[in-house]
């Protein structure tokens, strides 16, 4: 394991004064993963996307590879709230992580080639012979390679999956972010979904994954986090949370295993 | 017995008009091609304003800033609440009423631009602020973590999409276009509905009009075929 990628302390966020996050604190090492599991309305996806910065925090500090990207600040009448890093800064810690969203968000009117180097191209300015190679690699390893002029109408929904994974990988983030990968796929088209992901993490790339696959969490992850009511609840390997002593995660986990 | 001869009569008497229209097209042609290029002159130039003004107004209805908002809200609700005939009015005689200006009757023609525009431009950004609001909002989150700046996102991502998903309507308002153009009546510019009335008040005929009718119906099928290739050019994906 190797330096410290993310770093989140005391993160909290609510929607309408309804507290949603209530005081997280997580870090992820380089090459782990880490699966975050746990009943719908806990906060998972909340989590992924404060820490994504789709959703602004409200409270705690957001930090990728020792840069700060959000943190406190207290005015002169004693509020306190979350501040942003620059743009500048901004576009820089950007660059670490990926995300890959629970219905792919692919965009259609581009075919699989274009939706893969269109972002490296005309965001990271990367030469577009390059970013094609690049591209034609990923989808050789995630055995797409016939689909590289077919739009993401033509795919089914696996396919989709692994293409938007392809397009974040494109980018090559330090840190992959997963939102339910799987939960609108069919049994069939998961299980080609979850191989991709485990040979990532044969690869040794840092992922942190929302999911309800509790077997898949337990093959694939080095770390396992329950969250439940804003907080998080219990954290351990793959064997510490499956024989938890926490009757709530075992009583979760067994319902998910039924 | 009866009812034949009637019928018979009945199908003489059509032919009779569609005769007298065909002859009546022939003859008129010239006069009324005339008019009908100017016809195409205001559905061009109308267009090509009222597109991208409508395209700001819309920013302006979606603006963050409130006073903006209200200001393209009370707008839209003014130009698509009053008759587009009144408008014309307005325009052409606005400047006398509120400030004494006569304008020549070289105004006449800018004046029913203005008022189309204006008008138009009303319709197409409700059309567009409908397209632009309709996008998931995933593709603009899919855009941020890939880190396009706002207006990448906006041109390359949302534009294009929206652009086909406002197809159909924008095809609506644009063959209500062709026939509204013949409100230029109102003040006596010379397109082809008012060639056409001149000539049947001096005729008593009523064979004109259904001319210019024809030369109607026929520009919106042109127009029709046109927008059909344009969404068919666009079913390559989905």
């Amino acid at each position: 394991m190797g330096s410290k990628l993310l770093e989140i302390n005391h993160m909290k966020k609510g929607f309408d004064g309804k507290g949603v996050l209530e005081d997280i604190s997580l870090s992820v090492e380089e090459g782990e993963v880490v699966s975050i599991i746990g009943p719908s309305g806990s906060g998972k996806s909340t989590l992924l996307r404060c820490a994504t910065m789709l959703e602004q925090m409200d409270g705690g500090e957001l930090i990728y590879q020792g840069q700060k990207a959000a943190w406190e600040k207290t005015d002169k009448k004693g509020n306190t709230k979350c501040v942003y890093a620059t743009k500048e800064q901004m576009r820089q810690i950007k660059k670490s992580f990926g995300l890959v969203f629970q219905n792919f968000n692919l965009f259609p009117h581009y075919t699989v080639m274009k939706n893969i180097i269109d972002a490296p191209v005309s965001v990271d300015k990367v030469p577009r012979k390059e970013a094609e190679e690049r591209a034609w690699k990923l989808l050789r390893q995630l055995g797409l390679e016939d689909k590289a002029e077919a739009y993401p109408f033509q795919l089914s929904g696996g396919q989709q999956q692994r293409v938007s994974i392809a397009r974040a990988l494109a980018l090559q983030p330090k840190i992959l972010f997963f939102d339910e990968p799987t939960s609108a796929l069919d049994p069939e088209l998961t299980v080609e979904v979850l191989k991709v992901i485990k040979e990532l993490a044969k690869e040794h790339m840092t992922m942190i994954i929302v999911t309800h696959e509790m077997q898949f969490a337990r093959e694939v992850s080095d770390r396992i986090i329950f969250m439940e009511q804003g907080l998080i609840q219990e954290q351990g390997t793959p064997e510490q949370i499956f024989s938890s002593s926490n009757a709530r995660v075992r009583d979760f986990i067994g319902k998910m295993n039924a | 017995m009866v009812i034949a001869s009637i019928l018979s009569q009945l199908l003489e008497d059509i032919q009779g008009m569609i005769l007298s229209l065909a002859s009546f097209m022939v003859t008129f042609f010239p006069q009324l091609a005339e008019g009908f290029l100017v016809t195409v002159q205001i559905f061009v130039l109308t267009l090509l304003f009222s597109m991208p003004l409508g395209m700001i107004i819309a920013f302006g209805r979606m603006s963050k800033i409130r006073l903006i908002r209200t200001l393209s809200k009370v707008y839209i609700s003014v130009m698509r609440g009053t008759p587009l005939m009144l408008q014309i009015l307005v325009v052409y005689f606005g400047p006398y009423y509120a400030f004494g200006i006569k304008m020549g009757s070289g105004y006449r023609f800018p004046a029913v631009i203005i008022a189309f525009v204006i008008n138009y431009a009303a319709y197409f950004a409700e059309i567009y602020r409908s397209g632009i609001e309709s996008m998931p909002v995933g593709q603009y989150e899919a855009a941020q973590i890939l880190g396009y700046s706002k207006s990448q996102t906006f041109f390359k991502i949302i534009l294009p999409q929206v652009f086909k998903r406002v197809l159909p309507p924008v095809t609506n308002e644009t063959i209500t276009l062709v026939k509204d153009t013949s409100m230029a009546f109102t003040i006596s510019v010379a397109e082809m509905f008012t060639i056409a009335k001149q000539i049947g008040a001096a005729q008593t005929s009523i064979m004109p009009l259904m001319a210019a009718g024809v030369f109607y119906y026929i520009f919106n099928l042109i127009v029709a075929f046109v927008m059909e290739s344009l969404e068919k050019k666009f079913s390559y994906y989905r």
